[in-house]
């Protein structure tokens, strides 16, 4: 089965309104660019986008909320994201938010097929009303798995069977995300032939993968930058 | 004499064994990173996927795919892994992060704290804030001993939603080290020349 598409357009070809989107990215580090820029050239609305952030200051998914593409969002931070804050306060985007990493485990246990689990994190908050507590050592709230019809992730290195290769911290969510779609789409920076990735190189085995493709024009924004001797 | 953010980071530093793994939360605690000296040989963990942050890069070895959960640019030290976000809070819920610092909004008597929403008014969302302070063995709060508009910080009862009941070990304002014990906070340490009545507990 062939997996390797030209571009992010042809490799979109059947994303359609009203679908579940996962995004991977942390913040604009490791974000698929090229999806992205597809998905605003697409008549698609009524999308639920399970991302950790809704992008920032007009990069990132931040251009298809401005679209009114989003109808609802599952994430862990929206701070320094005002027209995300706009959207929630006039009640045009449902947001849920996540503890980051109850977000984590909830995207990884639908793609290792774990229903539900029990986690501290959040007992005693708001994020706990309306789910089932059980004692354990200590109090614990059930979380459910968060599956997706599609993940939309970037990947620095990927072979044509979708082997891929993540640089530094932009791997975050993305690995977890492939698991948990029905289809996975993966810009890389880098598309080489099967074999060109040594297998102990490999951070997510290609099973996880449905469509691959050479990404460009990469803008790799950095959002806050810190050189040493500045604080 | 309080003390400035530099010396509250100090204060932070020597709460921490040497060796630790420690998190840094964003805003005041991130400032730490850059002043923990070398031989304490403390690890730094960022949630977005990275263990043995050491501090800032310089023009030459900056990179777009290296940043703290601050979003912002960090450099590493030798030794230095990386990791996905599910295997970086299972460090954390897992039980193997010796410390985190976190900012604060409230801290109460009874330890509990709360930094991710002002109902109708702010909202930036927990991150990983629910997550750590329920995961790291110890929970140390670093934030100013006043509110901007100057009501004390560290109260009887938090009436902001919370981000962990009964989570804290030790709160670090510019005023001095503080253990919520249940109804009080207890003195650990008071910064130069402040007072007990200086705190304005109304505990």
């Amino acid at each position: 089965m062939n997996k390797v598409f030209k571009n992010a357009r042809s490799a979109l070809f059947d994303l359609k309104s009203d679908i579940t989107l996962m995004s991977g990215g942390f913040g604009l580090c490791g974000i698929a660019e090229n999806c992205i820029d597809a998905l605003t050239e697409m008549e698609i609305n009524n999308l639920t986008i399970i991302s950790n952030n809704i992008g920032n200051s007009g990069r990132g998914l931040v251009k298809i909320l401005k679209q009114n593409k989003i109808k609802k969002a599952y994430c862990s931070y929206v701070g320094g994201n005002p027209d995300l804050e706009e959207r929630i306060n006039k009640k045009e985007v449902v947001v849920e938010l996540v503890p980051q990493g109850t977000f984590a485990e909830r995207i990884r246990a639908a793609g290792m097929g774990i229903r539900a689990f029990y986690t501290p994190t959040g007992f005693g908050t708001l994020v706990a009303e309306g789910k089932e507590i059980k004692d354990f050592d200590r109090p614990c709230i059930m979380e459910t798995a968060l599956h997706a019809d599609f993940a939309i992730i970037k990947a620095e290195i990927g072979d044509t069977f979708g082997n891929l290769y993540f640089k530094e911290t932009a791997r975050n969510f993305s690995p977890l995300m492939a698991m948990a779609a029905k289809i996975t789409i993966v810009e890389v920076e880098k598309l080489v032939q099967v074999g060109e990735l040594s297998s102990d190189q490999i951070h997510l085995p290609g099973i996880f993968v449905q469509r691959i493709f050479q990404g460009q024009n990469y803008k790799n924004d950095i959002e806050f930058l810190k050189l040493s001797g500045e604080v | 004499m309080s003390w400035n953010n530099q010396e509250m980071c100090d204060e932070v530093i020597a709460l921490f064994k040497d060796g630790a793994t420690v998190n840094l939360g964003i805003g005041m605690p991130t400032e730490i990173a850059e002043r923990i000296p070398a031989s304490k040989q403390i690890w730094i963990h960022a949630e977005n996927g990275v263990l043995g942050v050491e501090g800032r890069p310089t023009k030459k070895t900056v990179s777009p795919t290296l940043i703290n959960a601050g979003k912002e640019t960090v450099s590493i030290k030798k030794g230095a892994s990386f990791f996905d976000s599910s295997l970086s809070f299972g460090m954390i819920r897992g039980g193997h992060v010796d410390y985190c610092v976190l900012g604060g909004m409230e801290v109460d008597c009874e330890g509990s704290l709360a930094n991710w929403m002002v109902p109708g008014k702010k909202l930036t969302g927990m991150g990983g804030a629910m997550d750590l302070v329920n995961g790291a063995k110890a929970v140390f709060v670093m934030m100013n001993h006043f509110s901007k508009d100057g009501a004390v910080k560290l109260v009887p009862k938090c009436t902001l939603p919370l981000t962990g009941l009964k989570v804290v070990n030790l709160v670090v304002t510019e005023m001095g080290i503080f253990k919520p014990v249940g109804s009080k906070f207890e003195i650990v340490k008071l910064a130069p020349e402040v007072k007990e009545a200086d705190l304005k507990f109304n505990h």
